[in-house]
């Protein structure tokens, strides 16, 4: 019975660190930066819920409508206005550009929300459904159906429309995809402006199941990035692998050593994935 | 020596003389100042020379704190434990690097940045040696008075900065040096022509972890009380990068230079803008990117060739 448990609570969480890696999944395969303000949106999209469920009661997953456009716009002005500029700079100054951005946003959170940690408890609660000794609170469950949709839409969106076609094309082949005419630029714009919609939509998810604080926005990133490892990076079915898979991990983990040893464990598949599979699961070496 | 080199020797012995002219304050600054000198010419060894974007400062910070405060709650007298925090830091971080720096680019700069937490979270757990959660009391070094006590660790600081000085200038000159600023510019042409970039990497690696552990180690003997988020704040592992982004990269004197006009931003915002010091330190960043990728040392050449112009 622990076992079912054990499975059913990582294909949960999995779903739900998939949704949190895509995001930066996909900045980091098409523009090759290493985002680390993804954390901190995530952590912002959680604030936009739980303020919105506070003050006018509007439930979670109605914010997404809201949180998508605007985390898209606040993605897409930061990559127009800052990041493009050194865009082809090394990657110590990318990443670095990210962290003191991300320095400035998490400030601000801590300044404004203060360090507490928060909860948005819906009322009436939802409770939980019980099938045959394996217990799932209710709210785990939508949160992770929207996930998956989430998911699925960027996978239709990079598929089938004429954005996300370009965008895949600069991922391909950067100088190809200029010579058929593709305005780079603002397709980094629009990759980036993605990867923080899908953050904002990520953390709106989460508000419902954890609690909210700017501190935890760091344990979000180091789950993206353990998820690309994982599952390779840039492809949508790849993050849903990895999260599955980080998710199984961390849960056999905590059963067998104990949960005060999540990261160290993580961090431990982390280095032995790069170094025996740094494409990762599903990914295609050389597809860089 | 270069003239680089000799004006950082200069610049070193003026620093020294600093107990001379001020108090208890001014020592206290001093002491940082040394301590922040050596993050940044520690962390040029593997960001300047080797080009590896690292984020494992605060990982050897830290360990260095821990190593030497366990140490000396078990009794042994405070340098005894500063050698061997040394000689513990050097050959872990060695055995790490040779591991860690197969990774390139993103994914070491990640994988240096999750040794931190890892780190952390490993002396949160082994509450018997560390006092986990709790942090680690540190039994008080000498005696003497509270100004004496500041002029001690101000040179115990200043003297592994000393170190950390000769051994980056002893490095830049040597062949060691050369054959790190061939990694830097194409790792696969090194190997090619029988460099052996793991044994350098790993070298280069652990000589930027072991002077790091050290000045944690005599932070911690200075401070009397360490915890796992103090020490492995992963503030430790930026402010080098910012204070090398200042001075400009790869230069043992821009980086100093560097640190230090660092320590003066740094103090005037702590003192006025408590609460939002770590936002200023990211505005501080992303300016410094934007406009000034290059850093002071840029500034000289910038200025004298638009005089240059003029003229």
């Amino acid at each position: 019975m622990l076992a079912a448990q054990v499975l059913v609570n990582a294909a949960v969480l999995g779903c739900l660190y998939a949704c949190i890696a895509i995001g930066f999944s996909l900045v980091w395969g098409v523009l090759n930066v290493i985002n680390l303000i993804h954390g901190s949106l995530i952590v912002l999209g959680a604030y936009l819920a739980w303020g919105l469920y506070q003050w006018i009661g509007v439930l979670p997953w109605y914010v997404l409508v809201v949180a998508a456009p605007l985390f898209f716009a606040i993605g897409y002005l930061l990559q127009r206005l800052l990041l493009n500029k050194v865009i082809t700079a090394p990657v110590l100054v990318t990443l670095t550009l990210t962290f003191g951005l991300d320095l400035i946003l998490n400030n601000a959170m801590i300044y404004f929300f203060k360090a507490d940690y928060r909860k948005l408890t819906l009322v009436p609660s939802l409770g939980s459904i019980s099938l045959g000794g394996v217990v799932v609170p209710v709210d785990r469950v939508i949160a992770t159906a929207f996930a998956l949709v989430l998911t699925g839409l960027l996978y239709l969106l990079l598929r089938r429309s004429r954005v996300g076609r370009a965008v895949v094309a600069v991922r391909l082949d950067h100088d190809a995809a200029v010579l058929m005419g593709v305005d780079v630029k603002s397709i980094y714009a629009i990759a980036f402006g993605l990867g923080a919609a899908l953050a904002g939509c990520a953390g709106v998810l989460m508000a419902l199941i954890f609690p909210i604080s700017p501190l935890t926005s760091s344990a979000y990133l180091g789950k993206a990035f353990v998820v690309c490892v994982l599952g390779g990076l840039g492809s949508v079915s790849g993050a849903l692998v990895g999260g599955l898979a980080l998710a199984l991990v961390e849960g056999v983990g905590a059963v067998v050593v104990g949960p005060s040893y999540a990261t160290t464990l993580s961090f431990l598949l982390l280095i032995v994935f790069l170094i025996v599979r740094p494409q990762g699961l599903l990914g295609r070496k050389g597809f860089e | 020596m270069t003239r680089s080199s000799i004006a950082l020797a200069v610049l070193l012995a003026v620093l020294a003389l600093l107990p001379l002219v001020g108090g208890a304050y001014a020592l206290r600054l001093g002491t940082i100042a040394c301590m922040y000198a050596v993050f940044a010419l520690s962390w040029n060894i593997v960001g300047g020379f080797l080009g590896y974007p690292s984020f494992a400062t605060a990982a050897f910070f830290g360990f260095g704190a821990y190593a030497t405060g366990v140490l000396m709650t078990l009794g042994v007298p405070l340098p005894l434990a500063l050698v061997a925090t040394l000689i513990t830091c050097l050959l872990a971080a060695s055995v790490l690097g040779a591991v860690l720096l197969r990774l390139r680019g993103h994914y070491f700069a990640i994988a240096s940045l999750s040794l931190v937490e890892v780190l952390r979270e490993v002396v949160n757990n082994a509450t018997d040696l560390t006092g986990g959660g709790m942090g680690l009391n540190i039994p008080l070094a000498s005696n003497s008075s509270v100004l004496g006590d500041a002029l001690f660790f101000f040179y115990a600081m200043w003297i592994v900065l000393a170190l950390t000085a000769a051994m980056v200038i002893a490095v830049s000159a040597s062949k060691l040096g050369f054959g790190l600023a061939c990694i830097r510019q194409n790792e696969t042409a090194a190997n090619m022509v029988g460099l052996n970039t793991t044994l350098y990497k790993s070298i280069a690696f652990g000589l930027s972890a072991c002077f790091v552990g050290v000045a944690g180690g005599i932070y911690a003997a200075w401070v009397h009380y360490i915890d796992p988020s103090d020490v492995f704040d992963i503030l430790y592992s930026v402010k080098p990068i910012v204070m090398a982004l200042i001075g400009g990269l790869g230069s043992p004197l821009g980086v100093v230079c560097g640190a230090l006009v660092y320590l003066g931003l740094e103090e005037v915002v702590w003192r006025n803008y408590i609460q939002i010091h770590s936002g200023l330190l990211g505005l501080l960043v992303v300016l410094l990117l934007l406009f000034l990728p290059h850093g002071l040392v840029s500034l000289r050449t910038r200025l004298f060739r638009r005089k240059a112009g003029h003229a």
